[in-house]
Formats: structure tokens, sequence, C-alpha cells
């Protein structure tokens, strides 16, 4: 299991990268640019909690598929929704 | 088969799998939620390719600051969360008791942060259906994006407020000396809530609050 300080290290960590993500929004990367920056600084806090403070680095492979199948709908809701909407004429 | 707390029910083998099957269950209950605010989400991404610029103008109203701050206070919770499990699996009543206080505590003071925020686009007239004005181009459009942002940060709040309630009662049976290394799961399993709640608002921030601004 993760230690006291494991704990402190991510949370240091999900700190730094709230600053980050915040300070790159005034940064002009193009509109592409600063969307994919700030959903990949997202996903990698997202993750960072759900494997560190959810504990799912060290649950049982079950609940790492339980986790995973909530994405994998997920997945599907978007992709099926978006397949609509970006190929409409 | 023995009674009262730390009791591994009938059902059971042992305390070990006990655990599993709550974990699993919430889980369960966490992918329903990822479905809930999932669609929510996909709405707001279909408008906003839909309206870009009436997003990004609109996203300009948003208070920066005070959105990083709540995103740090939000954190600072799931931090008192984890240790708050901690001191429950080490059998630490007191240090139980004062991280269960803390989370709530950060709880409310993000709750107070949103309230203070809503109060201010309440006075600029950016709720939408209650004489909604909107200065910029396309107020239509731009209503849409206040319509996302109230719907999605407060079912969030309420969230929150569920999840202190949630931690008010943790409180009252750690209090009583409920827990202890032979029994937190209710503490764990309310920890993956908030866990949770946390992870939707490290969405929410980013897409209300960032995009946008730099235009």
């Amino acid at each position: 299991m993760i230690t006291v300080r494991g704990y402190f290290a991510v949370f240091i960590a999900l700190l730094a990268l709230t600053a980050l993500t915040t300070g790159v929004a005034f940064i002009d990367l193009g509109g592409a640019g600063n969307v994919a920056v700030a959903l990949a600084i997202a996903v990698i806090k997202a993750v960072l909690v759900a494997l560190y403070f959810m504990h799912l680095r060290y649950s049982s492979p079950l609940t790492v598929i339980f986790a995973g199948a909530g994405i994998f709908w997920l997945g599907i809701l978007v992709a099926l929704t978006l397949s609509d909407y970006i190929t409409r004429g | 088969m023995a009674e009262g707390p730390g009791a591994v029910a009938h059902q059971f083998d042992d305390f070990a799998q006990q655990h599993e099957a709550s974990t699993l269950g919430m889980w369960a209950f966490l992918i329903t939620e990822i479905m809930f605010f999932g669609g929510m989400f996909l709405g707001y991404v279909i408008y906003r390719a839909s309206y870009p610029e009436a997003f990004a103008d609109a996203s300009n109203h948003m208070d920066i600051i005070l959105g990083t701050i709540n995103t740090a206070v939000l954190i600072a919770s799931s931090l008192t969360v984890v240790l708050a499990v901690y001191a429950a699996h080490e059998s630490k009543q007191k240090a139980l008791l004062v991280f269960l206080a803390l989370t709530i505590l950060l709880g409310l003071v993000f709750l107070g942060i949103k309230f203070t925020e809503y109060a201010h686009k309440f006075e600029e007239h950016l709720f939408p259906g209650l004489n909604f004005q909107y200065q910029g181009e396309n107020p239509g459009h731009a209503a849409i994006f206040f319509s996302f942002y109230f719907a999605m940060t407060g079912i969030h709040a309420l969230h929150m407020v569920i999840g202190i309630g949630i931690f008010l009662v943790l409180m009252f049976s750690a209090w009583r000396g409920r827990y202890s290394k032979h029994y937190f799961t209710p503490v764990e399993m309310a920890g993956l809530y908030w866990h949770f709640v946390d992870i939707i608002w490290i969405f929410l921030f980013p897409l209300f609050y960032l995009l946008g601004r730099h235009s």
C-alpha cells in the first residue's frame, strides 16, 4: 500500500498540474493546442487520483475491470454520438 | 458469528471478501455516475464545437482565480480523505475524526466560493431564464454555455453536499468508536465517492474556466 509520504507526493503533483494548466491557459497555442493541453493535464490528474487516492493501483484485477468498464462505456457513448454529429452535412 | 462492528456478514467467507464486494458495489455505482456526467460532458462538447466563438467569449466571464483556488481546495480535501482512510486503517481514532472534520471544512469552503461565484453571475444577469442580459455577440449561444455551467457545476455541488452529509454520519460513527483496523469499509467507500466528485471537477475546471481564456 501507499505511504502517507506517497499521498503528499501525489497531492503536490496535483497542485503543480493545476497551476500549470491555469498558466498555460493564458498562452495562445492555437485553439486546438490549448484544448489538447488542458484536457491532457486533466486526464493525468484524474489518473493520479484514480490510481493513488482511489487505490486502483493496489486493487484487485476485478475492481480495475469495473473502473475500465465505466470508461469503455463512456467511450461508446462519445464515439457513437460524435460519429453522427461530425459526419452531418 | 460475531455481532457488532467489524463482524463479517453471514453471506461472506471473510472480511477480505466482504470488503471486495463493497468495493465492487461502490465502483458499479460510480460507473452509473460516469455515464450520468458523461452525457452532460458530451452535450457540452457538441455545443462547444457548434458555437466555438460564443463559448470562448462566454468562458471569459468565469473567475479564473476563484476557479483555481477551488480546484486546489478540492484536491486538498481529497488528501484529507485518504489520510482519514489511512487513520481508520491504523486504528487512529483521533486522527480519523480530525481528517473527517477537515474534509467537511474544505468541502464547505469549496461550496462557499462556488456560492460567491453564483451570486456574481446572478448580479451580472448571466443566469439563463432569469432576466438574462449578455453584452457580447450571440447572447443565445452564450446562454447555452451558462446553462451547461449552472447545470453541471450545480449537480457537482449537489454531490458535494451529499458527500458532506455522508462524512457527518461517518464522524458520528467514528466518534462512537465504530471504525478500526478491523472495520473501516464505510470510510473507504465514502472516500471513493469523494475522489470521484473530485475527478468530475478536474474536468469541469478546464472546460468552463480555462478554454478560450487566451483569446
